[in-house]
């Protein structure tokens, strides 16, 4: 009696069993060709690159006994050294001053703006983000050339007797680089204003805390999240783009990205080249380490 | 009311600098694009449309624009039909080590898109495999899969599984569920993913520049064009390819703004 109540059950603990794997496998099948995807063209790619990195160019000859000579050339060649501490620079100056400006756009759009506006107006600040990179890149040009609308406005007004030298320097490529990721910044920080609950401000107030208090204890810690993905995005993003320094930038101080395409369109260097992107790799690693603690992949 | 015109005068003081920075370049690029002159610099003349005809009449500009639309579409669609069976394979069923799945998933948007780039350049010129479209809208569904994957996966909620399982319960099969209930529920999420995609496929340079060859999409023409300096047509051709971007984001906006009125 009891041995057939155990075998009964055990059965259905069975077929149960059979169940959750057959829902295993039917879910594993449906995600089986994304998954593929991304195994074949993205991450054999990254050990392509690790691998290619081990090799070596010796004038035209393609050396394949795999070494670390990429590396140490990186570590002893000052020029690429100077382009891993300028991007760095520029990408950390980048990112703040992103975060910076974003802050209080995000901020009065989520509490200066009425709830029903303010899809609206999170639109309207993000609008050029559909400009091609390519393209906005040209359009900061167009405003800081020797030629262009600020210089010309400047000494329209008597303010400047010659042309500024707003363009083609780092200053520039910052310009450029902050004007995208403020647009990105705020879209991040935004979501996570929205998400927080008004009644903990209220609470605060009632608790005799006064409005920078408020903010300092209350709605800041909650919205790091948000700062944090902006942030992370905006590393990401900007620490790999070769477009605005090549453009805005000028010649004289290479970020890495210009650096990585030197070696594959002039010298033809492709392991030279795949160093540089595990440089670029390991760059990226190390943001998302400092700002782990606040990112989270959490489903909408 | 003073408290309204200071709140009004807060947000005032704190956007309007921030608008005009952000819409500064792209109203210049967008004025000079009618100038009449050769050097798109003050002072304005015109308006003229005599870039965009030259832009129009230039088959090397229009060649790429057709090239960019193909794989964009091609790309996008595939991107989003990956992204879709991921999701729904991913939401309703359970899945052991599904976390790690996703994480892999959503790899991609972590790295570099120039890394990427390179990437496949290595892998394709080792497996030897040229450089062509095809190898472009390859990549293109690398880089659009995590975000396509993550507007719909957003939209997955356990409510639909509950339809699912009467369709089930009715006698549907699997993939009668699946496109009889689960694509019409999806289907706004499918939309929007699809013309994320489509856009940034549209605007994507770097890994087109790499891997395209002789058959370039228009972002790499338009980089070919900044070779003459300053000049209207780039204005005009920048314009034509930001309004396209603009209606596909607008459209997205719409789908998943109509959706989560719902």
């Amino acid at each position: 009696m009891r041995a057939g109540l155990v075998a009964g059950g055990a059965a259905r603990v069975f077929v149960e069993a059979l169940g959750a794997r057959r829902d295993a496998r039917r879910g594993l099948a449906l995600a089986a060709p994304a998954l593929l995807w991304t195994a074949a063209f993205f991450l054999l790619p990254s050990g392509a690159i690790v691998l290619w990195s081990l090799f070596r160019r010796e004038g035209a000859e393609l050396v394949t006994d795999p070494s670390l000579d990429n590396y140490r050339r990186f570590l002893d060649n000052d020029s690429f050294r100077l382009a891993m501490w300028n991007s760095i620079e520029v990408t950390l100056l980048v990112t703040v001053l992103s975060v910076l400006l974003a802050y209080p756009l995000a901020w009065a759009i989520a509490n200066r703006v009425a709830p029903a506006r303010q899809r609206l107006w999170l639109m309207l600040a993000v609008l050029p983000f559909w400009t091609s990179y390519v393209v906005r890149s040209y359009a900061w040009l167009l405003v800081l050339a020797p030629e262009g609308v600020v210089n010309r406005a400047l000494m329209a007004l008597g303010l400047a007797r010659e042309p500024l030298a707003l363009s083609f320097n780092q200053g520039a490529t910052v310009t450029g680089f902050v004007h995208f990721f403020v647009m990105l910044c705020t879209l991040t920080i935004y979501a996570s204003l929205v998400r927080i609950d008004p009644r903990l401000r209220l609470a605060a107030a009632d608790l005799g805390a006064s409005g920078a208090q408020t903010f300092l204890r209350v709605t800041l810690p909650l919205s790091a999240p948000g700062v944090a993905a902006g942030a992370f995005l905006t590393f990401v993003i900007c620490i790999g783009d070769y477009v605005t320094p090549q453009i805005l930038g000028g010649n004289t101080q290479l970020l890495l990205p210009q650096v990585i395409l030197l070696q594959i369109s002039r010298r033809a260097d492709i392991p030279m080249a795949a160093a540089l992107s595990v440089v670029v790799l390991l760059l990226v690693t190390a943001a998302y380490l400092a700002l782990a603690r606040w990112l989270t992949t959490r489903r909408a | 009311m003073m408290a309204a015109l200071a709140r009004h005068g807060t947000a005032a003081l704190v956007m309007g600098p921030l608008f005009a920075f952000i819409y500064l370049p792209v109203a210049v690029l967008v004025l000079f694009s009618l100038h009449a002159g050769s050097v798109p610099v003050p002072p304005f003349e015109g308006p003229s449309l005599h870039w965009y005809r030259a832009v129009l009449d230039n088959d090397r500009v229009t060649g790429a624009a057709w090239n960019s639309l193909l794989v964009g579409v091609l790309s996008s669609a595939l991107a989003t039909l990956l992204a879709t069976l991921a999701a729904w394979g991913l939401a309703r069923h359970r899945v052991p080590g599904a976390r790690a799945l996703e994480a892999l998933l959503y790899l991609p948007l972590a790295v570099s898109y120039l890394v990427i780039g390179v990437g496949l350049l290595v892998a394709f010129s080792t497996a030897g495999i040229g450089k062509s479209l095809w190898a472009v809208g390859i990549g293109h569904v690398v880089l659009n899969l995590p975000l396509a994957f993550a507007v719909v996966y957003g939209q997955c909620d356990p409510g639909q599984a509950r339809l699912e399982q009467a369709a089930r319960d009715l006698g549907a099969s699997e993939a009668q569920v699946f496109t009889r209930v689960t694509v019409p529920l999806l289907r706004p999420a499918i939309l929007s993913a699809f013309l994320l995609s489509l856009t940034f496929s549209w605007d994507e340079f770097i890994v087109a520049f790499l891997l395209s060859g002789f058959d370039p999409t228009l972002p790499v023409v338009i980089w070919g064009m900044l070779r003459t300096g300053l000049n209207p047509a780039t204005n005009a051709a920048g314009t034509l390819v930001f309004l396209v971007s603009l209606a596909a984001g607008m459209a997205f906006e719409l789908f998943l703004v109509g959706r989560r009125a719902r």
